[in-house]
């Protein structure tokens, strides 16, 4: 490692070559960082502030799994990634786990070779629009201006949307979230379609956000979360259930504020699994027995995390809606720790 | 005294593969070969392990399948159910489009700017200085990407067309600038059309004729028969009259505001004009100056030789500078036409859907086929410049001097 | 008559009379204008519409520029500040001018990347200019080591003892070079090889030793990036291009053409493919596990790219020395590097100079191109982070304006150098 730094002088940039072990976590031990691989800026969900920290939702997915593995949630480099250079960073090895709003499908999972390890957001794309076009209903678009955000699957669902209903409309494919927003706002769009959290989003960021309004229709399933590459089963399983123990943990009643006084052991066997002092699930996946209670300790349960960055009562403003917990009538369902 | 003889037959040596120089050249072009051989084997085979690895494969299967995507501008039937293949036809159709779109523009705009900055006039050689370094001096994207917001920002949308009393209004009930583009009227073409438009072909022909009768006529016999507006009316008049006769059969579909949108005309979309401006302005800026180069590059001797032969201003410019600047301005000409194409792929920054948008964009991150689509691309621009190239040598060749 | 000549002329002026001024119209600025401005009537047309556009655009741009908003802290700060007046949001240029400068590296380090920038002149100063002493080249030769030391960071030996690499290649150069070229050549590239070597584990014994603190190559951003790749690439492909240009000029035949297919191929595809090779596909081209970091193979990329253009140029220097000059290298009895590098290069060089800073320039605008691929660079930076923050979601003339004036003062500071060393070299043609 030390040696190829050396050369990396020589190269000016620092060639990070290094054997490669056979297991990602062994690489992120020894390299004493967790990769992570996050959208370019998408406010709530990943973007550095003014003082180039990164925050947001699936920013805290990679703290937590940093604090679960590494025990330290600042341990993480941040690889922000647009639509097209997401899959080949992670297929690559650039970066060891993607948490950047990427859609389950079919075709990612099976031909791109990757392993979603959860959904950490239910969404589905919708469309926003200025209320003075007094359109009620995505159905009443024939002939409009639809601004896209290329290199996603919305560009596929809007497709398929239209085609099914017969009607016709004119794509204007925008690279980055901001530049179609302006053409929203400067009206060379009449619609904005995307995931509608991020229509949420975005309208949080405009002058008069009661000008506009997000379209009934919610035309297409977007089963966010994050993913790994195939092939190490074992470091899918690191990232699957840190995931469900913040899950787990807003069922259990577990937060950031009582889980250090919860760690002394409780009467609940279920919390003691989680946080590690019964069952030795630590061991098992190759972490610290406390592994859950790192990671819990430092972005709080789902719920949390959920209302710091996206909440009700941010300017993104989200309800839980599907994102509630199975026993609030949501689809959040974490597998027992067992 | 020695006699000169061979120097004797020495029998070949290993130490002679490097040290004669007979062999030498032999020796470095065989390691040379080796090392480049072996790089692009270490490649391979390191791409088909990675890939292996990942189970992937390269194939180009993915051409055929349906492409699930809307591209607006589409020169050639295209929808969502097409092929990969197809789109990325499109997106090629659409990168010739804006390249000679934008080489014509910034030639007009190349002479323009790099005649008038020799001008006497200091007031306008000055503008142009400052167009030219302003343009020179700052990355394409960059204006790419301000033109494309000067459009959006300043231009009014479809919507303010509309009402009783609208805050915009179309120029001339045909043109409609909004920040969606430019609505211009289509022309409608009749039963009869292709005649006329035979009839315009063929005048083209007829006026070409003339003039070169006319120019033949004043060599043999010295008589000057007028030029200008015999050719005006033989290029018009038999069209017009064609026109006329068969009932207008060429007419003018208006764009007009239908539901969200311009209907009917011919839309040219905010991103095309985005890239087609600042290519043009960009690379027009560049123009100007070898315009200029090759302008200077005449010397005086040759303005005032002619003047002494007796020849008035305009033709000393037409038969005397021209044809020698041209020789100096169309080479660097042609590497500015090649540039341009090239830097058309930034459109992907406006999303204009060219080749890079269409093949090197979508479908890329639809399919995941990285290889494959990057090397397709690369092959497409290659071809291009290969052909331009190719063009260039032809016509280096045509116009060399011919010394003895 | 009268035809003969008056001789009793009553007064004959003997003092000759002053000259009288001449005619207002000919005089001072009125003849300057008649000159320049009105000589013709369509020159006057030409005048009048020119000061028409001048004053169009002043009258758009100064009050915007000079109504200005500095200090504010959001887009809805400056309007209610403005409140309905022209004028620009700058605040936030005063807000973000870090991100834009430095992206995202480390607030309390802005003095290294600054100190490399202002050496930076002093290591280039002597290639420019060639009335400098020549000592002054000893330090552009240390400069590069003590650029990477200040702006990556890390322990003082990395750059040290590559700089001792280098140094005793050189030496070993410089002592086999006699016997002949190609072994000085080949036994100091092994020397350096070695020193490297024994250099890692002196490195992995102490790798704390005078250690700035380190900092990752994808926190460097904004306009730094810029600077760092157009300046990086273009040094590098500099020499890269020579070899290129002289396997063109190659007699061997296929030396020649893997370096003519190499121009051709890369002359043939815009950056921005190449910029994609980078990004999407070189990982799959290296050993598996490999890991590039990013800004590395960009500047691979950009390196090539830069290295096909500037071959051409100094493929047309070449071409354009007389014949002659091979061949007194040729009958003087040197052999082909010697005359290369005494005869052949310094010549062409020296004519290709300005072709090669016209590559400077273009390559250093096309550096903006990596905000395409997520870069974030003073473009990326602007189109990323700062446009889509709630804060300034809309501020695009501000922004942009920034981004163009200051690569404006970097390519026209660069061409006007180029103007000026061509006037240089004319002067001893003529």
């Amino acid at each position: 490692m030390k040696k190829s730094m050396l050369l990396g002088a020589l190269t000016v940039a620092g060639l990070a070559a290094g054997a490669a072990s056979a297991s990602t976590l062994e690489d992120v031990k020894a390299r004493g960082e967790l990769n992570c691989g996050v959208n370019t800026g998408l406010v709530g969900f990943a973007a550095p502030d003014a003082n180039n920290n990164w925050q947001g939702f699936d920013i805290d997915i990679c703290r937590a799994v940093a604090a679960a593995v590494l025990g330290d949630p600042d341990a993480v480099k941040y690889v922000p990634l647009t639509g097209k250079t997401r899959f080949t960073a992670l297929a690559a090895g650039e970066i060891d786990m993607l948490s950047r709003n990427t859609t389950w499908t079919f075709s990612r999972d099976v031909d791109l070779k990757f392993e979603f390890v959860g959904v950490n957001y239910y969404d589905g794309q919708g469309f926003i629009a200025p209320r003075e076009l007094g359109v009620t209903s995505a159905k009443d678009l024939d002939g409009a201006t639809v601004c896209i955000q290329t290199g996603t699957t919305t560009e596929l669902n809007l497709a398929d949307f239209f085609r099914s209903n017969s009607i016709s409309y004119e794509p204007v494919p925008i690279e980055t979230n901001a530049e179609a927003l302006q053409q929203l706002l400067a009206g060379a769009c009449d619609v904005y379609t995307t995931d509608a959290s991020g229509l949420a989003a975005s309208r949080a960021t405009f002058e008069n956000p009661g000008d506009w309004v997000i379209l009934p229709e919610i035309i297409s399933k977007e089963p966010l979360g994050p993913l790994v590459r195939h092939g190490d089963n074992d470091w899918g399983d690191i990232v699957r259930w840190t995931l469900n123990a913040l899950v787990a943990a807003e069922e259990l009643g577990v937060t950031s504020a009582n889980v250090a006084e919860l760690s002394n052991g409780t009467d609940n066997p279920e919390v003691n699994r989680l946080l590690g002092t019964e069952g030795g699930l630590g061991e098992m996946l190759g972490l610290d027995a406390d592994w859950a209670a790192n990671a819990l300790a430092v972005t709080g349960n789902y719920g949390e995390i959920f209302e710091r960055h996206i909440g009700e009562n941010t300017p993104i403003g989200l309800a839980r809606g599907l994102n509630a917990q199975w026993t609030e009538g949501g689809l959040l369902y974490a597998p027992p720790f067992r | 005294m020695t006699t000169l003889t061979d120097p004797p037959q020495e029998s070949f040596r290993l130490s002679m593969l490097l040290n004669d120089t007979r062999y030498r050249s032999y020796t470095f072009q065989f390691i040379a070969l080796i090392c480049l051989v072996g790089f692009i084997g270490w490649l391979v085979s390191n791409a088909a392990q990675n890939l292996e690895d990942l189970g992937q494969d390269i194939s180009y299967q993915f051409l055929g399948e349906s492409s699930g995507y809307d591209i607006n501008q589409r020169p050639i039937a295209y929808d969502s159910q097409s092929t990969h293949m197809r789109a990325a036809i499109v997106g090629v159709l659409n990168t010739l489009i804006v390249a000679v779109l934008g080489c014509v523009t910034a030639t007009i705009l190349g002479v323009v700017a790099g005649v008038l900055r020799l001008s006497n006039n200091w007031i306008v050689s000055k503008l142009m200085a400052v167009y030219v370094e302003a343009f020179r001096n700052v990355p394409v994207l960059i204006w790419i990407l301000i033109i494309f917001f000067i459009m959006t920002a300043s231009l009014p949308g479809p919507s303010a067309f509309r009402g009783d009393d609208p805050s915009a209004s179309m120029v001339l009930d045909a043109f409609a600038f909004t920040n969606r583009g430019v609505y211009v009227p289509k022309p409608l073409w009749l039963d009869g059309s292709m005649i006329v438009v035979i009839t315009f072909l063929l005048s083209i022909v007829a006026m070409f004729a003339y003039r070169r009768y006319a120019t033949k006529l004043l060599f043999d016999t010295g008589r000057l028969l007028p030029m200008f507006w015999p050719s005006v009316g033989i290029l018009f008049l038999p069209t017009l009259i064609m026109f006329f006769l068969l009932g207008r059969p060429i007419g003018l579909e208006y764009p007009e505001l239908r539901g969200f949108n311009f209907q009917g005309g011919i839309q040219v979309r905010g991103s095309l004009i985005a890239l087609w401006f600042a290519l043009a302005i960009y690379t027009g800026a560049f123009i100007a100056e070898n315009v200029r180069a090759g302008i200077q590059a005449i010397s005086k001797g040759q303005t005032e030789a002619a003047a002494s032969l007796g020849l008035r201003p305009n033709r000393i410019m037409n038969l005397v500078i021209l044809p020698q600047a041209l020789r100096v301005i169309i080479p660097p000409l042609i590497s500015q036409y090649l540039n341009l194409t090239k830097n058309s792929s930034l459109a992907i920054a406006v999303g204009y859907m060219d080749v890079t948008g269409t093949l090197g964009g979508i479908t890329l991150n639809q399919t995941g086929r990285a290889i494959e689509a990057i090397l397709l691309l690369m092959l497409f621009y290659l071809t291009i410049s290969l052909a331009i190239s190719a063009v260039m040598n032809v016509y280096n060749n045509a116009v060399k001097l011919k010394e003895r | 008559m009268s035809d003969k000549p008056a001789h009793n002329v009553a007064f004959v002026r003997e003092t000759t009379l002053p000259p009288s001024p001449p005619p207002v119209a000919e005089t001072g600025a009125i003849k300057w204008m008649r000159e320049n401005l009105f000589s013709s009537a369509f020159n006057s047309i030409m005048t009048i519409l020119g000061v028409l556009a001048v004053y169009q655009i002043l009258s758009l741009a100064l009050p915007w520029l000079l109504n200005g908003v500095w200090n504010a802290s959001s887009i809805r700060d400056c309007r209610e500040i403005l409140d309905g007046a022209t004028g620009g949001c700058f605040a936030v240029l005063t807000e973000r001018w870090h991100q834009l400068v430095f992206g995202r590296y480390p607030q309390d380090s802005y003095w290294r990347p600054t100190l490399a920038f202002l050496l930076m002149f002093a290591a280039f100063a002597p290639v420019l200019f060639s009335n400098l002493p020549k000592k002054m080249l000893i330090f552009t030769g240390l400069y590069p080591f003590i650029a990477y030391y200040l702006v990556w960071g890390g322990s003082v030996l990395v750059p040290i003892l590559s700089l001792v690499g280098f140094a005793v290649g050189y030496v070993v150069y410089t002592r086999l070079v006699d016997r002949s070229f190609a072994t000085g050549f080949f036994g100091g590239v092994a020397a350096a090889i070695a020193v490297w070597y024994i250099g890692g584990f002196i490195i992995n014994e102490d790798s704390t030793f005078l250690a700035l603190e380190q900092v990752e190559s994808r926190d460097i951003g904004g306009f730094m990036l810029n600077l760092i790749l157009g300046v990086v690439c273009l040094s590098v492909s500099l020499p890269l291009g020579i070899v290129l240009a002289l396997g063109r000029q190659s007699r061997m035949p296929i030396i020649k053409w893997i370096c003519v297919v190499f121009i051709e191929f890369i002359r043939g595809v815009p950056l921005i493919t190449l910029l994609f090779v980078a990004n999407v596909v070189l990982a799959y081209f290296l050993p598996p596990g490999t890991n590039f970091d990013l800004i590395l193979r960009v500047m691979i990329m950009i390196t090539m790219f830069a290295a096909a253009y500037i071959a051409e140029v100094i493929r047309g220097g070449l071409a354009a020395l007389p014949r002659g000059q091979y061949e007194a290298g040729d009958s003087l009895g040197l052999d082909y590097s010697q005359s290369m590098r005494l005869i052949i290069l310094p010549q062409a060089l020296k004519i290709s100079i300005p072709g090669i800073v016209n590559v400077a320039v273009g390559l250093f605008k096309d550096t903006t191109l990596v905000s395409v691929i997520s870069m974030f660079d003073l473009v990326g930076m602007v189109r990323g982070p700062i446009l889509a923050s709630t804060d300034w979601n809309g501020v695009y003339w501000e922004l942009f304006g920034f981004a163009a004036l200051l690569f404006f003062v970097f390519c026209y500071g660069i061409s006007q150098y180029s103007q000026w060393l061509e006037r240089q070299l004319q002067t001893d043609h003529r």
